[in-house]
């Protein structure tokens, strides 16, 4: 049995009615008395001057309310490299830019008014790929940086690069070598709900912005550059958010339409509200990253790995994001999948006429994963060693600490691939006995687990406050935004509090009530929320025990009183409830009691009781309320990026995928079996949401293996929406999904549980790649792994083999 | 050109005056601000803003409001009696984690409980089949399959 009351069990949402009522309010459900409807010009070249721009018709048509350009408006600069313009001056880099913005009255009149609006371009050579981009003579994106020097080629000055062990020693030692130039797509994160905010201004200057973000708080920081230049500065902001219809990443960065809705809230007076629409969220926010990555790893005789060495490219597009920091998430896979005493990393990232690219989630990992592990069962064929057996010999253990200084506390990738391959049927699905076509594959993980440092603090605030009726308010800076965080929070609150989940609450994220934390990404959720509430609770409950010196004894006479009332004969004899100290009290399910007696209803109070009698004091003196806060910072490291080492995470999560396919020869299509995940999560805090998060995570990396990919000619995006852009529905997912987890108790972990939200996505597509090279014995280098390229790479395994029978 | 267009809406009478080139996800969210269908795509291709009319389920962006005149309307708000109960397909979504960020859930459940009605006893190929018009980014549709399975044992159990 579960030493636990609350964490692990199945519990349900807790905003789970509300959104199954239709009642929970997202950006378009909002509106607000007075407000306007802002819309957005954006560029129609991907590299070209800007001449003119004419709004005059657009200002003259009835119910607009402000039309502003870069003319109009204070300069304000954004983007992780502070690269971006908010209106652009000068010129245009990419589809995405934005030239000119409305406010009018309504949705239709503010759209009328974008398509009034006349821009005169002088296109510009453009380059579209990083070879054109890296290529001599390449004309610049950016001709300085955000500090005005002058720049000298599109490479993206954001090194992550490392080397450990002696590689030169490591290759003499190598058996076997494999090598490879691995692809990944764009992708679109492609959330249900849209984006959109609406900023409104006080007459003080103060701002609010109600925005689906996922970070309340860095979105602050931000929009406070944007006071400054329209001289408030000092002024508050504040950013709440409301319901997020799924995020994926989009909320990692704040966006040119943010700052437009303030811009125009401003010029108007107004509140004004920005929403997008499908193909908008499409060409206008911005895609996961396309990369190509050279991979080259050996083992030794025996199988064990002796180097890894890795460059990736990233086409960053014409603008930097959080995003072109994959690179630093892509240095824990490879430095630290599996047992690799030599490994050297390099990465360069470069501006593109691309629409520029943010993150989505596993942040570069589930980039990296896919040449790491589709090599690996390469390296196992060129070594003749079964690829679960290699994976078994170079598995990582708890207590390693690996080349980049990740401390892995605990590790449960041995006990996944075990579990991975009986699941599965390993041996048998690759036996003699299988049908012709079909294979298994399989793709191990390591994803952060308990935060990712690469930002000054990765730390996490909480308040909790109890009220008069033994509710407890939660305000919490994180985002709940599909992925079970309030479902978790609730349960560790309760559990590490005492009361029952019903009575805990968790505010809507607003930066003017929540404490600060650094935003949702990175697994980090639960895991930092968890922590944080587990500090404030042992406050809380210290503080409880403390009050409940002085008033139990009186409420222990009320109860007696009330029993006696009630005709019923107790006796008190036995047990002095008169003097029990703080130590001999506990909390469990929103009761007070003493732990010498437990059972005793008479010697119970009800927390809500309790917390009256401490507020309205009859003893006289001050009676108190109990609000407690707790900021968790956790015990990791930023790396030296130059050097790619630091201990970046509390806790890594391990995982492993298994697979088993069907192709169709003739026509290329895969069809995938049956998909078993085992992961080792730590501890599962809510079931329910766990499964989600791994369903979830793993349906996005099948689309990644086999469809998704966003479709570009000379930067401009041609599958703006579902129609063309296929992502899975119901019936392409018709194959059973197995999950299973493994509890390590990372003593880091809230509980012992590890972030769990990314790792479905991560192994999905090199574990299908693996079972379709068993299957058919062909290796797909570049995702997504069409029905064309697998026709294509039979087609060239046949004249190979027909050209090697001929010679 | 404006036109009045009436119907029964959650089982109230409504009669509004609109252009007749509105769809009826358009009026429903900005003329009568019932907010709970969503517009997920606003092309017919998500099913996020799935609602019944006469009870079948249509994807109300493209459906032109014009022709729900006469009919009856049922969106999501329809199945929540105020104060009451969920019905019995969001109590089994509930309870089998068939939402997360809860943007498909409107239309999700409307197009179960068409599916519902028409065929009370779904294995899960039909069940899938029958919610292919609705994507989900967030759950990899296994719990709402397991949720529509364990809604239709709920009714066929206590038959409303
Ligand atoms: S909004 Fe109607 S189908 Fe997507
Ligand atoms: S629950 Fe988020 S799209 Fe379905």
């Amino acid at each position: 049995m579960s030493k636990y009351r609350h964490v692990g069990t199945e519990a349900q949402r807790p905003e789970g009615a509300d959104k199954l009522a239709g009642t929970a309010r997202y950006i378009h459900d909002i509106t607000v008395a007075g407000m306007l409807h802002g819309a957005i010009k954006f560029s129609e070249h991907a590299h070209a001057r800007i001449v003119h721009i004419d709004t005059s018709r657009a200002r003259a048509l009835s119910g607009v309310r402000s039309v502003i350009t870069a003319d109009d408006v204070p300069e304000v600069r954004y983007g992780f490299m502070r690269d971006n313009l908010v209106l652009k001056k000068g010129k245009v880099r990419q589809f995405r830019d934005e030239v000119a913005a409305v406010a009018a009255i309504d949705p239709d009149i503010a759209r009328e008014a974008v398509d009034l609006i006349e821009v005169e371009y002088e296109p510009l050579p453009s380059v579209f790929t990083p070879e054109e981009a890296l290529a001599e003579g390449a004309v610049l994106i950016h001709e300085t940086d955000a500090a005005g020097r002058p720049r000298t080629s599109n490479v993206v000055p954001l090194p992550c690069r490392h080397a450990s062990g002696d590689l030169d020693a490591a290759k003499e030692r190598t058996a076997h070598v494999v090598e490879g130039t691995y692809t990944v797509p764009r992708i679109q994160q492609a959330a249900l709900g849209t984006s959109g905010c609406i900023a409104e201004f006080d007459r003080n200057g103060n701002l609010t912005i109600t925005t689906k973000t996922q970070i309340p708080f860095l979105a602050q920081r931000d929009f406070n550059s944007i006071l400054a230049a329209l001289g408030l500065e000092g002024r508050n902001v504040r950013v709440v958010v409301p319901a997020v219809g799924g995020a994926f990443g989009t909320g990692l960065d704040t966006h040119a339409y943010e700052y437009i809705s303030i811009l125009l809230a401003w010029t108007t007076g107004k509140p004004v509200r920005i929403l997008y629409d499908r193909e908008q969220e499409f060409a206008y926010l911005s895609p996961r990253q396309s990369a190509s990555m050279f991979i080259r790893q050996g083992c030794d005789a025996e199988g064990r790995f002796t180097f890894r060495e890795v460059d990736v490219v990233q086409d960053n597009g014409a603008y930097t994001s959080w995003g072109a920091t994959y690179p630093n998430v892509m240095l824990v896979a490879a430095t630290s999948l599996y047992r690799v005493p030599a490994v050297r990393f390099d990465s360069r990232i470069v501006y593109t006429n691309n629409t520029y690219c943010q993150a989505m989630r596993g942040y570069g990992n589930p980039e990296i994963t896919w040449p790491i592990e589709s090599s690996l069962d390469d390296l196992a064929a060129a070594a003749g060693i079964d690829p679960y057996e290699m994976r078994l010999l170079n598995s990582n253990q708890p207590g390693d600490v690996t080349p980049m200084g990740l401390k892995l506390a605990t590790c449960g990738l041995t006990e996944c691939l075990d579990r991975t391959a009986a699941r599965i049927d390993w041996k048998e699905a690759r036996g003699p006995e299988r049908r012709t076509a079909r294979g298994v594959g399989m793709a191990s993980l390591i994803n952060v687990g308990g935060g990712g440092k690469i930002y000054a603090s990765d730390g996490s605030g909480i308040i909790l406050k109890l009220d008069d009726f033994g509710h407890v308010n939660v305000a919490y800076g994180g985002v709940e935004m599909g992925q079970g965080l309030h479902s978790a929070l609730t349960l560790m609150v309760a559990e590490a509090l005492g009361v029952e989940p019903e009575n805990v609450h968790i505010n809507e994220t607003d930066t003017a009530t929540s404490p600060w934390d650094v935003g949702t990404h990175a697994s980090r959720g639960a895991f930092m929320a968890g922590n944080a509430a587990v500090m404030a609770c042992e406050k809380l409950r210290a503080r409880i025990f403390e009050h409940a010196e002085k008033v139990y004894p009186a409420e222990v006479e009320r109860n007696l009183a009330r029993l006696r009332d009630r005709g019923e004969d107790v006796s008190p004899a036995g047990f002095d409830y008169t003097s029990v100290t703080r130590d001999r009290f506990d909390l469990q399910g929103g009761r007070l009691f003493v732990v010498d007696a437990p059972d005793e209803p008479w010697l119970q109070i009800d927390l809500g009781r309790f917390l009256r009698a401490v507020h309205f004091t009859k003893e006289g003196g001050v009676g108190t309320i109990f609000t407690e806060e707790a900021f968790y910072e956790p015990p990791t490291e930023l790396p030296d990026w130059d050097r790619g080492i630091g201990n970046m995470s509390a806790s890594y999560t391990f995982g492993v995928q298994g697979v088993e396919v069907e192709v169709d020869v003739d026509t290329g299509e895969v069809r995938i079996l049956r998909l078993v995940a085992v992961t080792d999560v730590g501890r599962v805090l809510s079931p329910q949401a766990l499964r989600g998060q791994m369903y979830g995570g793993i349906a996005q990396g099948v689309g990644y293996a086999l469809y998704e990919e966003i479709k570009t000619e000379e930067g401009r995006i041609l599958n703006a929406g579902f129609t063309d852009y296929k992502m899975p529905s119901a019936a392409d997912l018709d194959f059973p999904i197995e999950l299973e987890f493994v509890e390590t108790d990372d003593p880091y972990g809230p509980f012992g549980a590890k972030g769990a939200g990314e790792p479905g996505i991560v192994a999905t597509a090199p574990a299908v790649g693996n079972a379709i090279f068993d299957a058919i014995g062909v290796r797909i280098l570049d995702l997504p792994i069409t029905p064309e390229k697998i026709i294509r790479a039979l087609r060239e395994k046949e004249t190979a083999v027909a050209g090697a029978g001929g010679g | 050109m404006r036109e009045e267009v009436a119907f029964r809406l959650n089982g109230h009478d409504v009669a509004v005056e609109v252009d007749v080139h509105r769809t009826l996800l358009d009026v429903l969210r900005d003329v009568l601000g019932e907010m709970g269908t969503k517009e997920g795509c606003g092309e017919g291709e998500c099913g996020a803003c799935t609602v019944l009319v006469d009870d079948a389920a249509v994807v109300s962006c493209l459906y032109p409001v014009c022709e729900a005149d006469g009919t009856s309307v049922t969106t999501v708000e329809g199945l929540f009696e105020p104060g009451g109960e969920l019905s019995p397909v969001q109590t089994a979504y509930l309870e089998f984690g068939g939402t997360q960020c809860g943007f498909c859930t409107p239309g999700m459940i409307m197009a179960s409980v068409a599916l519902l009605a028409e065929n009370p006893d779904p294995s899960e190929e039909e069940i899938r089949y029958a919610l292919t018009g609705n994507l989900c980014r967030c759950t990899g549709y296994v719990q709402i399959v397991e949720s529509v399975r364990a809604a239709a044992e709920l009714m066929m159990e206590r038959p409303a």
